[in-house]
């Protein structure tokens, strides 16, 4: 099992979500999140005083995958996600160790 | 009831008939009738200049100090009525009963020299001036102005200033500074005699509140961490819609501010006038918000709203001492040039240091200096000796006033809150209520 997590631009939300259904994403975390990568913010003038904005809004999506679906899942984030320019976000896949249903207490593979 | 009626409008229109033309102007008691009205409404559309003011505010603040600054404008507006009530007024508008001619009003105490309404249900003659108006719509009309007056000061000194002691000030500059300061001019006294030309307070109300706020800002001192290693940190407004909500509520309430100071609306002329007035006040707005878009795109290559907001009120102000000459194309130049007064003197005030949280300073005062300036343009009456003469002694003596009371409040009882409770926000720390509790921001 796999926890992917995906850092994308909050208007390509709903797009890359109709994609992960599509290859057979079963459950989707989303959180709005605000951070920073090689982009490092920008800056902002706020009645004639420049300031700089550290932190952009980006939307976090968290998925658990069978290790089989991974690659699937992956080309349609990064497909989908994408509009080629700088701010895009990034995809982060790590190993899960276990996976349990609270309603029926299955684990593993079952309970994704 | 209705043949009565009846007979009544016939005899009306048989009036009408009957008189010549050159006659038929609305009879005496008309008159008082009228202006008493156009006072009425003035003054209801200047008391809700108050909410704009409030919703201004609150919505340029951070949101951690929203319920205060909410608790600030509705209490100065409740002090003011207090403090003109108990001497304002009277030491205002001494009728011709000086203590000092030309300077200060005979009626110097307070809870003694209140104001007084006319009796219940008078005729004609026990009128208090058959040929004006109503005491009691003449009170509520100026009692207003005087609340806008502190309404001023309240967003410049906001985020920082702790609630009684600001209160207390208010209630000082009610009672007495500004009506000191306005009787000069309006109670008929020396500046009047000089030939100052305020119509409707550019100066009196504006830059007379701008001063108070400026002397405010001065002995405060800025907020934390707003000039942080020689820097401006921006504190960005907590609402915009409602920052913009208050501005067109205040744009509604100047047509009451300029065209109620008509102070007549008895004749052809004075009702002509009253409406040149109201159309004249809409073009400055008009114009301060234009001007300020565009110089705010070509000076920070960018539109800034609140810039958009600051210009239409400083258009207000611009030509608020004199609504009535101007052409419409004047009044929108006018109105304009208030507009780039504040573009260009918000980041001006930034570098000096001078942390005006709403935009008061560059609005009232400075804007104001300008409308007063700007009579001469337009009104033939005015010179601009007269005019700078009005704005320094009401500037000098404002400022010098305010500036002791603040300092005398703040050696007696403090009036910055603590490092602790200002980063903390004042809505949490002084009132113990959020403006937004179910907001929550981690």
């Amino acid at each position: 099992m796999k926890l992917i997590t995906a850092v994308i631009q909050p208007f390509k939300l709903e797009e890359t979500r109709q994609a992960l259904t599509g290859v057979g994403v079963q459950g989707l975390m989303v959180s709005e999140i605000k951070g920073y990568g090689r982009q490092a913010g920008h800056s902002e003038i706020y009645r004639g005083a420049e300031y700089t904005v550290n932190f952009v809004p980006k939307v976090k999506l968290e998925m658990a995958v069978p290790d089989e679906d991974l690659d699937r899942i992956v080309e349609a984030l990064s497909t989908n996600a994408k509009t080629g320019k700088i701010g895009d976000g990034k995809i982060f896949v790590s190993s899960l160790e276990e996976t349990i249903r609270i309603r029926t207490g299955e684990t593993g593979n079952d309970a994704l | 009831m209705s043949i009565f009626k009846v007979t009544i409008s016939l005899c009306g229109v048989l009036t009408l008939i009957a008189v010549p033309a050159a006659a038929q102007e609305v009879p005496e008691h008309g008159i008082f009738i009228l202006n008493s009205l156009l006072f009425l409404i003035g003054g209801f559309l200047v008391m809700f200049m108050a909410c704009g003011f409030c919703m201004l505010e609150a919505g340029l603040v951070r949101k951690k100090n929203t319920t205060m600054q909410l608790t600030k404008n509705i209490s100065l507006f409740s002090i003011a009525a207090v403090g003109y009530y108990i001497i304002g007024y009277n030491l205002m508008y001494p009728l011709g009963n000086w203590s000092i001619d030309g300077i200060l009003s005979g009626y110097l105490i307070p809870f003694l020299d209140t104001a007084t309404l006319e009796a219940v249900g008078i005729t004609a003659e026990e009128t208090d001036d058959l040929s004006y108006a109503s005491t009691g719509s003449d009170y509520f009309f100026q009692l207003m102005f005087c609340a806008a007056t502190a309404s001023i000061v309240s967003g410049a000194v906001a985020e920082r200033i702790k609630l009684w002691p600001f209160l207390l000030f208010t209630l000082i500059l009610t009672a007495i500074l500004y009506p000191l300061s306005a009787s000069w001019t309006w109670g008929g006294g020396f500046l009047s005699e000089a030939g100052f030309s305020d119509f409707a307070g550019s100066t009196i109300v504006h830059s007379c509140g701008g001063w108070a706020a400026l002397a405010g800002v001065l002995v405060l001192g800025p907020r934390i961490g707003k000039y942080a290693e020689d820097k401006v940190v921006p504190m960005l407004g907590s609402n915009l819609p409602l920052a913009t909500l208050g501005t067109f509520i205040l744009w509604l309430g100047w047509f009451g501010f300029n065209g109620g100071s008509q102070l007549a609306m008895g004749t052809i002329g004075d009702v002509a006038d009253v409406s040149r007035i109201f159309a004249n006040t809409n073009a400055a707005a008009a114009g301060g918000v234009l001007a300020a878009l565009i110089s705010s795109q070509l000076y920070f290559g960018k539109v800034d709203l609140t810039m958009a907001l600051n210009g239409a009120l400083a258009g207000l102000v611009s030509i608020t001492a004199e609504p009535l000459t101007p052409s419409l194309g004047a009044a929108t130049i006018i109105g304009a040039v208030g507009g780039l007064i504040v573009v260009f003197t918000v980041p001006l005030l930034d570098r000096l240091k001078i942390d005006d949280v709403v935009g008061a300073i560059p609005v009232h005062l400075i804007a104001g200096i300008w409308g007063t300036i700007a009579v001469v343009f337009t009104n033939s009456g005015a010179s601009l000796g007269s005019q700078i003469y009005g704005i320094l002694v009401i500037g000098i003596f404002t400022f010098l006033a305010s500036g002791f009371v603040f300092w005398v409040i703040s050696q007696l009882f403090g009036l910055r809150c603590s490092e602790e409770e200002e980063t903390k926000g004042l809505d949490t720390s002084e009132l113990g209520m959020e403006a937004y509790p179910e907001f929550s921001s981690y």
